[in-house]
């Protein structure tokens, strides 16, 4: 049984990912040459109209993020494709690599047209090296065909792809951590303004996005029936890669359309927990997302009913958590995580990790007394409102979610120990 | 450019030539650093970038040895200390945790003789904790010089695993 519409991931299995010459049997680089066609301004107005939200985790309207990179003036503009995929549990940009890496290729041109850039930037993450020789000979491939490098298909187009390898940052998938990178710094994030859409790769106009956001274009510049406008719901229209791991039978990553309830993901796709055993919790999106319990299956997975339900979509991750762990347990490796991976740059996440950490453990250990819980909750006040960068920001969300969600396990009254 | 002329010459001939195929291979692009010093760490069999070796690539590019320093402190992946043959990074994130991958853990502890963080007398294996590689769908899993060993889940994979390896 299973609701996945293969539409983004339309080519998995389809062709020979390490030749062009198999690709274009399939079709590829019609998108491309169906683009240069048009005005760029049409085609970000199409991914307007499909409502695509960045799949990085940040949910920002993609078809406005091209129209004002295309409005920003100045030379030499610059994409850069995020392909960091940090979260833990979100690993859909690994597949969408590994399986369609000539998709990705071809959207990161049409990106480029569009905006008007000269150059794209591929930040990939270390842990995916073994993809690195699958996208360089991608490059390779498209260069001597004439798709990159001077006027391709003789409009005049002039377009490189560069690749540039992360070396286990999380910090780095943040936008000017991930450009401090590639300029060959340390990936420590900087403040705000000067933007990025103005000021960002060598000072250079730059637009960033998702591998997966990437991926929908080329297959939606050829979609003459609207399969994807009229997939999933009026407000979340279209399909997500979900990745899916944890407590499940068959973890892995699925397209779905918009609307699949959580159960069906969880269960139909996923093939539901071992050994039939009660879900403590769900988080979405990654460690840096908000967490549900098992009253969350029958909800429809789109952008307003999760959000209404307490969760985001965010990256596309679901972690499914069997009753054998506790909330503290989840929540003490959650902290460990941003502990681990806050850059140390400013002070409420350095230290608001540090302490929330140990307020886990007094709690955990059934010492934690009022004023703790309170301290908890100030700092989940206090991190998102006045760290630098996104980690910090969202480095609490799980404890919030679980504060609301779980308040028995903050009754420091006597429930300390579920 | 700053330079430490002993350090250097600990640094032999074919070191050199190697590293420079490295740079090479980026296109001596100073931008390509955090490329550059993966490839160069996997140059030595205990996977880090030695002082010398650090040094050598200040000179040859125009950025500061401090530069990197940073990088080679700042990212995990990077080691300026010596590690092992096969460092075995264990995944310590949720998804592997809740696969059980303190179990994986105290498996290898037990079949290797050491704790996480120390390094077997030969030089050959050492444990490291790291967070999520992205192998979620494999959970427990462990990372062994940039490659991925998942769903070990039994003291026979793991024995498996650590005989294929020489
Ligand atoms: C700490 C942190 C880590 C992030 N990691 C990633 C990542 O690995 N991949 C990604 O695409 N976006 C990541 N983002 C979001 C990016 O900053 C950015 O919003 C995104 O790449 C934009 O592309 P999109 O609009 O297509 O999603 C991260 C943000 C923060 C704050
Ligand atoms: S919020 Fe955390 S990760 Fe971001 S800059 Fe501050 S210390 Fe670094
Ligand atoms: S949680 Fe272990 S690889 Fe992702």
């Amino acid at each position: 049984m299973g609701t996945e519409l293969h539409f983004i991931s339309a080519n998995f299995g389809k062709y020979d990912t390490s030749s062009i010459g198999s690709y274009m049997s399939i079709g590829g680089f019609e998108a491309l040459r169906k683009a240069v066609t048009m005005d760029g301004e049409d085609i970000a107005k199409i991914v307007a109209a499909a409502k695509i939200k960045g799949r990085g985790g940040a949910g920002y309207d993609m078809g406005r993020k091209w129209t004002q990179a295309r409005a920003v003036k100045g030379e030499h503009k610059v994409v850069i494709c995020n392909a960091d995929e940090g979260e833990p549990c979100t690993f859909k940009d690994r597949e969408l690599i590994k399986q369609d890496p000539f998709n990705l290729i071809e959207a990161l041109i049409i990106a480029g047209w569009v905006v008007g850039a000269t150059d794209a930037y591929i930040y990939m993450r270390a842990e995916y090296a073994c993809l690195r020789q699958l996208l360089l000979n991608a490059i390779r491939q498209a260069k001597s065909y004439g798709f990159l490098g001077k006027n391709i298909l003789g409009k005049g187009f002039d377009f490189d792809i560069h690749l540039y390898s992360g070396a286990g940052a999380y910090v780095c998938g943040e936008g000017t951590a991930l450009i401090r990178s590639i300029e060959g710094k340390a990936g420590r994030p900087r403040m705000k303004p000067p933007f990025i859409k103005v000021s960002g790769l060598f000072a250079r106009p730059t637009c960033v996005n998702n591998v997966e956001s990437l991926s929908i274009v080329p297959h939606l510049l050829l979609d003459q029936e609207g399969v994807y406008m009229h997939a999933g719901t009026p407000d979340s229209i279209g399909t997500k890669m979900v990745s899916v791991a944890g407590n499940v039978r068959n973890p892995g990553v699925f397209e779905i359309p918009f609307g699949t309830t959580v159960r069906d993901i969880v269960y139909n796709l996923a093939g539901g927990v071992p050994e039939d055993r009660q879900i403590r919790l769900i988080q979405f999106g990654g460690a840096s997302g908000y967490i549900a319990d098992a009253s969350i299956l029958d909800v429809p997975y789109t952008y307003d009913d999760l959000e209404k339900a307490g969760v985001n979509v965010g990256t596309g991750a679901l972690l499914v958590i069997d009753e054998r762990t506790s909330v503290l347990d989840f929540l003490t490796i959650t902290q460990d995580f941003f502990s681990d991976e806050s850059c140390g740059q400013c002070t409420p996440c350095r230290e608001g990790n540090r302490h929330m950490r140990m307020l886990i453990e007094k709690l955990r250990r059934g010492e934690a007394d009022t004023s703790d819980i309170e301290k908890m909750k100030k700092i989940t006040r206090i991190m998102p409102m006045s760290s630098l960068c996104g980690l910090g920001e969202g480095a609490q969300h799980a404890m919030i979610a679980a504060m609301r969600v779980f308040p028995e396990v903050f009754d420091v009254g006597g429930a300390a120990n579920e | 450019m700053l330079t430490e002329p002993k350090e250097q010459e600990a640094l032999s001939d074919e070191l050199r030539a190697k590293i420079d195929l490295v740079l090479e291979s980026h296109d001596n692009d100073f931008t390509q650093i955090v490329g550059i010093l993966l490839d160069t760490q996997d140059l030595f069999e205990r996977h880090y970038v030695p002082q010398a070796a650090a040094y050598y690539i200040a000179s040859k590019l125009p950025v500061p040895a401090s530069r990197i320093f940073d990088c080679l402190t700042f990212y995990a992946e990077l080691s300026d200390k010596a590690r092992a043959k096969y460092p075995i990074e264990i995944c310590s994130s949720i998804a592997c945790h809740v696969n059980n991958n303190e179990e994986l853990k105290e498996t290898l502890e037990k079949l290797l003789g050491i704790h996480v963080g120390e390094v077997t007398y030969d030089g050959r294996f050492m444990l490291l904790k790291t967070t999520c590689f992205g192998a979620c769908d494999r959970a427990p899993a462990v990372r062994i010089n940039g490659k991925v060993y998942g769903n070990l889940d039994s003291e026979e994979k793991v024995r498996d695993l650590l005989e294929s390896l020489n």
